[in-house]
């Protein structure tokens, strides 16, 4: 097990080495300088800023300077926003865009392995082409289009729930159910394949004709072992949420993450598009690492420690 | 049965009077009953029966012919609006009513057709070739190439993928170019997975291993003995990679890193049309929206319906 966790953290930490190193060269050859657009400064004025922001250093010097802010988790001022740190930006939309994620997710999980259970209980009837029906229409409709409609209907037509902004748990349904949509689909999916699968095996008949409640069987027994699919494409999803996020939160004016994300792109603040893309993809690639621990631990079929004559 | 035979009838031994000839003649008994099926003949007799992913596939069909020809059809140009006609509701003269500058919604649908179907069949396209290449060479040669191979897979499998398309276009620029590249560099890594997974298993059957003692030229061991029979899933592969590239566009376009605005896009024009829904132009968003849609569903449930046919293993 340990020798399992110790492989999977190296390796870890090579690919989080590789995005970051990547991030430095792709921000390195971007075309023009975030200062460009600033008509009034002249000569001198843009040489001090650019001393200030080590941007007159030689490349390798620029590059150690930069892991070693990564390391020290401290990302530095932002261009475009004088007074601001990158640290800054993310210490007041990583709070609210991890709220939103966390519903999200739970909503997602909840739902969707609901709905597959139903799916899966009901094969073949009316209620299963229902179900399959309305996943697959929520793996198809975009999560930024499910997001305009749901507002157009709900919000401004019905009145029913706010428009956009985040004061409070009314102001999270419309989001969190854009964007928990595609997630609970896919959830939907593979919990009613890998439940038909597992309701036919023997042990299920075994626990039936033990006379156990049905409830029983499909929670304790069934369940269990239909779920394993589902915690391995956990991170995928999780993922998906992060960068749906990007859009939802612009949608909606919720002022995460993702709304910082896509502004100091379009500002070209290098420093707050290397902090985001460096914090998003260390917190989902350790999520994905988390992800495979548990799955090793959880799945008794899966032999992270392969010692001859151990059970 | 048991009662006439107290001997228990076992594989082994029964009964010979128990045989009788279905045919007479020696030829006619050499015949084949019912014509013989190829897999792809098989996997079509099964897709037919899915209406679900028939229709789908329909869909597709007629939005390609649309793409293709809706714009020379339509009289209006795409790109170039009457101001004085801005937002007029769905009419005999606009079909899909005029957005914010006079444009008519209609054509500029197809034309946005062009580009969505043009990236999703591009990525797909690329994706396959290098997905093929590399999960081939990878799972065919194996041991130290396989493992170093399969490591670059792995390091790339777990970098978030929107991030780099992100990153790639802020440093390329916005173009329908640098968006397929975008989608392609990170995109072709699931497909040498399923490749190597497949071809890992077919180079141990028998019948490689025959066609390798006759001296066959290992060229042509994978061209004709392993890349056929992997071709199922890759086409399932193929068939819902397309959808994700037309969302990937379509995203993209609407935080403003895609096609930009002049042009028509899917995304492009969902993304402009954002504030209709306060305005209640409702048209210039519902059928850029409606088309997205119903064209993601379209390939995923004919991906689906094909993953069904194409597996000798749900033959019934």
């Amino acid at each position: 097990m340990f020798k399992y966790i110790l492989k999977k953290l190296l390796m870890m930490l090579f690919t989080l080495w590789i995005i970051i190193t990547l991030t430095f060269v792709l921000m390195l050859s971007v075309p023009g300088s975030p200062f460009n657009s600033e008509s009034s400064s002249n000569e001198i004025v843009q040489q001090n800023l650019e001393k200030h922001y080590n941007l007159d250093q030689p490349i390798a010097v620029q590059y150690v300077l930069y892991l070693k802010s990564i390391i020290t988790l401290e990302f530095g001022p932002s261009i475009k926003q004088p007074n601001q740190t990158v640290n800054d930006l993310l210490g007041r939309g990583f709070p609210i865009s991890a709220e939103l994620g966390l519903v999200t997710i739970i909503v997602a999980l909840i739902s969707g392995i609901a709905i597959g259970i139903l799916a899966a209980l009901r094969h073949n009837r009316i209620i299963d082409y229902i179900a399959m029906g309305i996943a697959v229409l929520g793996i198809s409709i975009p999560n930024f289009i499910l997001a305009t409609l749901l507002i157009q209907q709900l919000a401004v037509n019905w009145s029913i729930f706010p428009v956009a902004t985040w004061q409070g748990p009314l102001y999270m349904v419309l989001p969190v159910l854009a964007l928990a949509t595609g997630p609970m689909a896919i959830i939907a999916r593979l919990t009613r394949s890998t439940m038909l699968e597992v309701l036919t095996q023997d042990y299920i008949k075994m626990a039936k004709a033990k006379g156990l409640a049905p409830w029983k069987i499909i929670v304790k027994h069934a369940l269990r072992n239909a779920l394993m699919p589902v915690i391995t494409i956990m991170g995928t999803l999780l993922v998906g949420i992060m960068t749906g996020s990007f859009v939802i939160e612009q949608i909606f004016a919720i002022p995460g993450m993702g709304k910082y994300f896509v502004e100091s792109i379009n500002h070209r603040d290098f420093p707050v598009i290397m902090g985001t893309t460096v914090f998003y993809s260390s917190f989902l690639i350790i999520m994905l690492f988390l992800v495979d621990i548990a799955y090793g631990i959880i799945d008794p079929r899966i032999k992270v420690n392969k010692k001859e004559g151990e059970e | 049965m048991h009662d006439q035979h107290p001997r228990e009838v076992t594989r082994n031994n029964v009964p010979d009077e128990w045989f009788t000839w279905r045919k007479k003649n020696k030829k006619e008994q050499e015949q084949l009953a019912r014509p013989s099926l190829s897999y792809w003949k098989d996997a079509w007799r099964r897709l037919k029966k899915n209406y679900l992913a028939m229709s789908g596939m329909a869909f597709i069909t007629i939005l390609v012919s649309m793409a293709i020809f809706g714009p020379i059809l339509s009289p209006y140009e795409a790109n170039m609006g009457v101001l004085s006609e801005q937002y007029q509701p769905p009419s005999a003269k606009h079909w899909f009513g005029t957005d914010n500058a006079g444009r008519d919604v209609f054509t500029r649908t197809w034309q946005g057709a062009r580009i969505s179907l043009f990236v999703g069949f591009m990525a797909a396209l690329i994706d396959v070739t290098i997905g093929i290449i590399w999960g081939g060479i990878s799972g065919y040669k194996g041991g130290r190439t396989d493992n170093f191979m399969m490591r670059i897979i792995e390091i790339l499998y777990g970098i978030p993928y929107l991030l780099v398309v992100i990153l790639l276009l802020v440093v390329m620029g916005p173009s329908l170019m640098t968006i397929i590249i975008a989608l392609t560099v990170t995109g072709w890594v699931g497909m040498a997975r399923i490749v190597r997974g497949q071809v890992m298993q077919i180079k141990n059957y028998e019948y490689i291993l025959a066609s390798r003692s006759f001296g066959t030229k290992q060229s042509r061991i994978i061209r004709r003995g392993l890349l056929p029979n992997t071709m199922g899933p890759i086409i399932v592969q193929m068939t819902l990679t397309v959808p994700s590239a037309i969302f990937a566009e379509a995203f993209l376009s609407f935080i403003g890193l895609g096609i930009s605005s002049p042009n028509a896009s899917w995304g492009v024009m969902a993304s402009d049309s954002l504030g209709a829904i306060l305005s209640g132009n409702w048209w210039t968003l519902f059928f850029p929206a409606f088309f997205i849609s119903v064209t993601m569903f379209a390939f995923n449930v004919l991906g689906d319906g094909l993953q069904d046919a194409l597996d000798p293993k749900l033959r019934k």
